[in-house]
């Protein structure tokens, strides 16, 4: 048999064969047309990059996973700090090895569980804390010196920081061990989630405290966990969760060079957050280009010396907008295929989301099989043994390329507007998702898109699954619980502790030891949002469709 | 039900409830909806029930849609349909979406809510549920 090299018999083949005429989209997931075939023609003069070097494309560490697996840390909290503290022990024994704490929509909020509005809302999406009392409930028997901790809090981050901080006070446990990740990414809250309270300005000087403070005193601290998952949660494509999430990564870089820092200081205690969607490439490769960006960006444009600031390391979590309702055992498959994904683009952590998620929050036992699905793709598929497997696929290379440039080309269009915040202001990031989630949907309803047992593929008869229930009696309990602290507290110590707070909020001082002292007199998390509040007022987002 | 004025496009108030921030699945709902004809009225994040109410009657809409994402939709969406009846204004209908499970909606259709889209609706299902109730949307 004779065996030749010929593109052109190739394309001839290729165009003459019979092709699918389902109508479905060949394009990612993203809308980024695809070749169906990638040669060395399309990476020629490609430089030779390896794991742990500049510009770190092909992973952090040398050893990659060989060298340490990815930290399993499942997101998880509901309920009231007691039934959380009981779930983070069975996670631990079961082998997850970090904790992630979800809170509930009050606490996420700022105000407490007692507050008119956060009635219907205590314990649903997350666990209730409203006091050191309850922090120190929620990590009850687990050591703060040897576990680390992710905390998904954002408007109100300071202020939970603090109350971990006190726990960790109390247990003896020195600050400089402590270790863990503060989402404190008030940006994109203002861009996708939308749990912002106080305007743009007056956040991020509260976000630049943290890291300032955290820099001097919790060396181990993540200070910020920039996120692009709730971009892509509510309908970015894969570049715009990519660009957007690493803009805002420097506009807090550029914050903190403003208020006086040293980028090398906190550089290094920056780490991102990505989602981990259903196109299983395309999301390869945005992770190697994130690396690539932020390494370059870091490396190049602000100065940094020490490559700590130049490796981008990240928290994966699987895409929960890919979850379905219908045939919800499928999710298993669905987690499973983007879990892989982020594994192969190599990241730090990882959740994988539960089959129920998109019912309520995971029973005991769907929790279990995510973790296991992890464990599964660690210790089962042979995928951690080789350092980034897909480096030098033509395929994936050239979308890693093609990432890149399309991030860069969303710098500048947010360059245009004055940066993240006037872009911001201006609704731009706030409508570039929307008309994304909109035409994602429209390629639903037309089926151009497929989602199995959604617009195709349908069983009809389903089994229920069994769901968590949190109890309506808990909203009682917790709003007792809280009235019971402000009563038990030193009351005059608490006051004083709020007004120091509300004075220094006027002034230029760093809150972080003010936000310290109120927590310490187990003043509540809505007081000290409030004392806070009446100097910085109240952000309301100009609504668009 | 539409007797307060029958020759007029059908206006419909899309609103968030509650904490919850997440909007997506409302954008894209009000785009649908405006795109087939209805007038839409978002409303934005974080309203009460009664500012809900207080935007249907302003509005004068014939249907509020409810967005619920954080599991209040059992406190949060029946306090709506209470505040209608508080205010004397059942004839508008009230309908929802969102993460809500199958025996919650069976119970929040026995309060009064008219229908729940759950997660994996498509958009024409929606604008078909509103056509059935009002034949002609772009009546004026």
């Amino acid at each position: 048999m004779r065996v030749h090299y010929s593109r052109d018999t190739w394309e001839r083949e290729y165009e003459a064969a019979l092709k699918r005429d389902d109508g479905i989209e060949t394009s990612t997931l993203s809308g980024v047309e695809v070749a169906p075939l990638y040669t060395s023609e399309d990476r020629a003069g490609a430089p030779e990059e390896l794991p742990g070097q500049y510009p770190f494309t092909r992973g952090i560490h040398a050893a990659g996973y060989r060298g340490r697996l990815w930290t399993m840390r499942q997101f998880s909290g509901f309920a009231t700090a007691e039934q959380t503290n009981r779930r983070y022990k069975y996670l631990l024994a079961n082998g997850q090895t970090g904790l992630s704490v979800a809170f509930d929509m009050p606490t996420l909020m700022g105000q407490d569980s007692d507050a008119p509005t956060s009635r219907g809302e205590i314990g649903h999406c997350g666990v209730a804390i409203d006091s050191l009392a309850d922090m120190e409930t929620l990590f009850d028997g687990i050591p703060l010196g040897d576990v680390s901790t992710s905390m998904t809090i954002n408007s109100p981050a300071a202020i939970l920081l603090c109350m971990y901080l006190a726990v960790a006070e109390q247990q003896g446990v020195p600050f400089t061990r402590v270790s863990g990740t503060l989402q404190n990414d008030i940006l994109k809250e203002f861009i996708a989630q939308k749990e912002y309270i106080f305007p743009p300005q007056p956040s991020m000087r509260l976000v630049v405290d943290s890291i300032e403070y955290c820099a001097a005193e919790v060396p181990r601290w993540n200070t910020v966990s920039i996120s692009g998952y709730h971009i892509r949660e509510a309908g970015s494509t894969a570049a715009q969760e990519l660009a957007f999430t690493l803009a805002d990564g420097f506009a807090y870089v550029d914050a903190c060079i403003e208020r006086g820092m040293q980028v090398d200081d906190f550089a290094p205690r920056l780490s991102f957050f990505f989602d981990a969607h259903i196109d299983f490439f395309e999301e390869i490769a945005k992770f190697r280009a994130a690396r690539r960006i932020w390494a370059r960006h870091m490396r190049e444009r602000y100065g940094a010396r020490d490559e700590r600031s130049w490796k981008l390391r990240f928290h994966t979590q699987t895409a929960g907008v890919s979850l379905t309702a219908q045939q919800p055992e499928l999710n298993i498959a669905r987690t499973s295929v983007e879990a892989l994904s982020a594994v192969l683009g190599g990241t730090q952590s990882l959740h994988t989301n539960a089959m129920d998620e998109v019912l309520a929050l995971p029973t005991d036992r769907a929790a279990r099989i995510a973790l296991r699905t992890q464990q599964m793709i660690a210790y089962e598929t042979g995928v951690a043994g080789t350092i980034d497997p897909l480096g030098g696929s033509y395929f994936v290379e050239s979308l890693t390329d093609r990432m890149e440039a399309e991030a860069e080309a969303y710098f500048e269009r947010i360059e245009s507007y004055g940066g993240v915040i006037p872009a911001i202001e201006a609704g731009f990031f706030q409508k570039e998702i929307a008309d994304a989630a909109f035409r994602h949907q429209q390629a639903l309803d037309q089926k151009r898109r497929i989602m199995v047992g959604v617009n195709d593929f349908v069983s009809e008869d389903e089994d229920d699954l069994e769901i968590l229930r949190i109890p309506a009696s808990l909203e009682r309990e917790q709003a007792e619980r809280v009235g019971e602290v402000r009563r038990r507290r030193d009351q005059a110590k608490a006051a004083r502790a709020l007004d120091q707070l509300r004075g220094a909020a006027a002034s230029k001082d760093n809150l972080m030891p003010y936000v310290f002292d109120a927590v310490r007199a187990y003043c509540t998390e809505g007081e000290i949002m409030g004392a806070m509040e009446a100097v910085f007022g109240r952000y309301v987002e100009k609504a668009i469709i | 039900m539409t007797s307060r004025a029958p020759v007029r496009p059908v206006r419909i108030v899309l609103a968030k409830v509650g904490l919850d921030g997440h909007d997506r699945g409302v954008k894209v709902v009000a785009r649908a909806l405006r795109d087939a004809g209805y007038e839409v009225i978002y409303t934005g994040l974080r309203q009460t029930p009664e500012m809900v109410v207080d935007a249907a009657l302003q509005e004068d809409a014939q249907v509020i849609g409810l967005s619920l994402h954080s599991g209040a939709h059992m406190t949060l969406a029946p306090a709506v349909v209470e505040e209608l009846r508080r205010r004397d204004a059942t004839d508008i209908l009230v309908f929802g979406g969102g993460i809500i499970p199958e025996e919650d909606i069976a119970e929040l259709k026995h309060l009064g809510v008219a229908e729940l889209f759950p997660p994996g609706t498509s958009l024409q299902a929606i604008v078909d549920w509103l056509r059935d109730r009002f034949p002609e949307p772009t009546a004026g």
